[in-house]
């Protein structure tokens, strides 16, 4: 049984397939990129994993248990984190919050435990800090620690976004365009990371990319996807010289 | 300036952060308790006001301000509150015990509020709040063998233990003071936890706090649930310091009061609540006091700068005419807070920390410190 499955997958808008019957397996310490042209369907299936989308049909299963009918929060309570394209993070908030609210999947305490700050409140919260340190020191954030949001450039920002995706411990990581507005050298320090996270932190990764050096150098596996089908699947090399891929990226 | 070293998750954890905090608000609060006996009985009644009028402003704060759900309704549940309490109150119900129903049935009615609201923003929730607020006013308005309707319900004095405490007493200002610092210190502590960062994170985006695994719905509930709360108890002691009670003084105007205080103070901080309630409670007699002496003082002028006795005598009689408009103090408040929007969007709060920071920097201030730092109540962004 793989680690990470969709079965078919499909979600239209209408006339509109989006997805189409979308297929594919991760194994677990994978690193699986999805590529393809713009409109190809690959945040989609992002969407239709972390449930900001519900699929129209077919079935996702993680560590064999079905996940297709949980709710958002749950999906991300199981250990599948995300990054997003257009960078969602809390504006007005400090990168150290920012981080910490990645750690919510593992607070375990109650409304009126927190009025009060009770002993355990304050260990769990030490205790918390100290994992997010840990994930400032393995992405180089000391910098910005106490900075807002709000003034920091894009780059750092995207780089804030996967630490607070990291600060879940997650077990299974949804990368969406993790490259996208970096400069050569972000982009090389962004690959880097993604190969430390599987063997350092042991965390399966997904990503949908466009920057083909950064997928041939670091993924095991390639999906192409265009309109919403897979195209081809295989290492970089077999993908990047599939008939049907050039023809999607190039024209037939 | 002083420069803070931290060398543990402690440093960031306390609400102190050093020594100088604790110094200043003992400050305050040794002032605050030595208020009673210097102070002028009019000047504690204001004091009063003060403190309930904050209070309310924090638990607004922790819906708008740090949930980022407007809500126009807090009149209603200052309502509810002070109608729960002057109701037990009737049946002899000890002071403790109707002051936490009244805090918990409010409470309960905002989570019931907080349900359909989760499917509004903005503009939207705007309005449904204020409806909410209207069925409220009618209820009371029309339910009489409860609230005895538009005739209003008189509030007996209270009693604590066996002691009367008289609304124009030192106690009930302590009362007072201690509800307002218990619940700014919960608030703290909230806001330090779990809990208080989903807030924020709904606040700023919903999509990443629910990818985050953020039950947005259920935090929705959490504060709207917690917000009503503090507003039902603080209604309890409106309700025993106005000692009458009646669905006019609940009315929409008293929400804008509400919503003046966080606006006026700055929706960013705590300390944004208390200063909005001073500004709010001072501005009324300061008010009254130009509708009583302006005209007056206008026709003085106008005989001084030689206009004739019965043209002075006329624009005096139009100044006054003027100054008893109808809605006149509705417009006012809409100027000032079309100033603080345009001009101090961090409020009185957020004056004050730039006038700190020009003497801690001087001379070397510089106005772009808070340039970027927008705050905005998040209304149409987020999807």
């Amino acid at each position: 049984m793989s680690y990470f499955r969709a079965e078919n997958i499909s979600l239209h808008f209408g006339g509109l397939k989006a997805v189409d019957g979308v297929s594919f397996a991760v194994e677990k310490g994978e690193i699986l990129s999805i590529i393809g042209p713009n409109g190809a369907g690959k945040s989609t299936i992002f969407n239709l994993i972390s449930r900001i989308y519900r699929p129209t049909s077919g079935k996702i299963f993680f560590e064999d248990q079905d996940i297709t009918e949980e709710p958002p929060y749950d999906i991300a309570r199981r250990g599948i984190a995300r990054t997003f394209q257009n960078i969602e993070l809390f504006e007005n908030a400090t990168v150290l919050s920012n981080l910490l609210v990645g750690r919510h999947r593992h607070c375990t305490t109650q409304l009126w435990q927190e009025l009060l700050f009770l002993p355990r409140v304050r260990a769990n919260e030490k205790a918390h800090r100290r994992r997010v340190e840990q994930v400032i020191e393995f992405l180089d954030l000391e910098p910005y620690r106490d900075k807002l949001i709000a003034g920091l450039p894009y780059g750092v920002r995207k780089v804030i976004e996967l630490a607070r995706a990291l600060c879940s411990e997650p077990k299974l990581i949804l990368l969406d365009e993790p490259s996208s507005g970096l400069n050569v050298e972000e982009t090389d320090d962004m690959s880097f990371w993604i190969r430390d996270m599987r063997s350092e932190l042991g965390i399966t990764v997904l990503m949908v990319e466009h920057d083909m050096l950064l997928v041939s150098r670091v993924s095991d596996r390639v999906i192409a996807l265009n309109s919403g089908r897979v195209l081809a699947m295989g290492t970089p090399g077999e993908v990047q010289q599939h008939p049907d891929v050039v023809a999607a990226y190039l024209g037939a | 300036m002083r420069f803070l070293f931290k060398t543990d998750y402690e440093d960031d954890i306390r609400l102190f952060p050093h020594s100088g905090y604790v110094v200043s608000y003992g400050v305050l609060f040794a002032l605050l308790l030595a208020a009673p006996f210097v102070l002028s009985s009019y000047l504690m009644s204001q004091l009063v006001f003060v403190c309930i009028y904050a209070t309310v402003g924090v638990a607004l704060l922790i819906l708008t301000g740090f949930t980022g759900q407007a809500s126009l309704g807090h009149a209603a549940f200052l309502a509810i509150g002070a109608y729960t309490a002057a109701y037990l109150q009737q049946f002899g119900v000890p002071f403790p015990v109707y002051f936490l129903a009244a805090g918990l049935l409010t409470g309960v009615t905002g989570a019931m509020v907080g349900f359909p609201a989760l499917r509004l923003q903005g503009i939207y929730l705007v309005i449904a709040t204020i409806s909410f607020a209207f069925i409220v006013e009618e209820i009371l308005a029309r339910w009489e063998s409860v609230t005895n309707g538009n005739e209003g319900m008189r509030v007996k004095t209270l009693y604590l233990f066996g002691h009367a405490v008289p609304r124009d007493s030192a106690a009930f200002y302590f009362l007072c003071l201690a509800m307002l610092v218990l619940t700014i210190v919960g608030t703290l502590n909230l806001l330090r936890s779990p809990t208080g960062r989903a807030f924020v994170a709904i606040r700023d985006s919903e999509t990443a706090a629910r990818s985050m695994g953020i039950n947005v719905s259920l935090y929705k509930v959490k504060s709207f649930a917690i917000s009503a709360g503090i507003t039902g108890l603080a209604g309890c002691l409106f309700a025993h310091k106005l000692s009458f009670i009646s669905p006019e003084m609940f009315t929409l105007q008293l929400s804008i009061e509400f919503i003046i205080v966080i606006l006026i103070g700055g929706t960013f901080s705590l300390h944004g609540a208390v200063l909005g309630a001073i500004f709010i409670v001072m501005i009324d007699p300061f008010l009254t006091y130009l509708k009583d002496d302006m005209p007056g003082v206008i026709g003085g002028m106008a005989a001084a700068l030689g206009a004739g006795k019965e043209r002075a005598a006329h624009i005096q009689d139009s100044a006054a005419a003027f100054a008893s408009l109808n809605g006149l103090k509705g417009a006012i408040y809409g100027i000032i807070i079309i100033l603080f929007v345009l001009f101090e969007p961090l409020g009185l709060y957020g004056r004050w920390l730039k006038i700190r920071l020009y003497f801690q920097l001087f001379p070397l201030y510089k106005r772009a410190t808070f340039k970027r730092q927008k705050i905005y109540v998040k209304s149409e962004r987020n999807r």
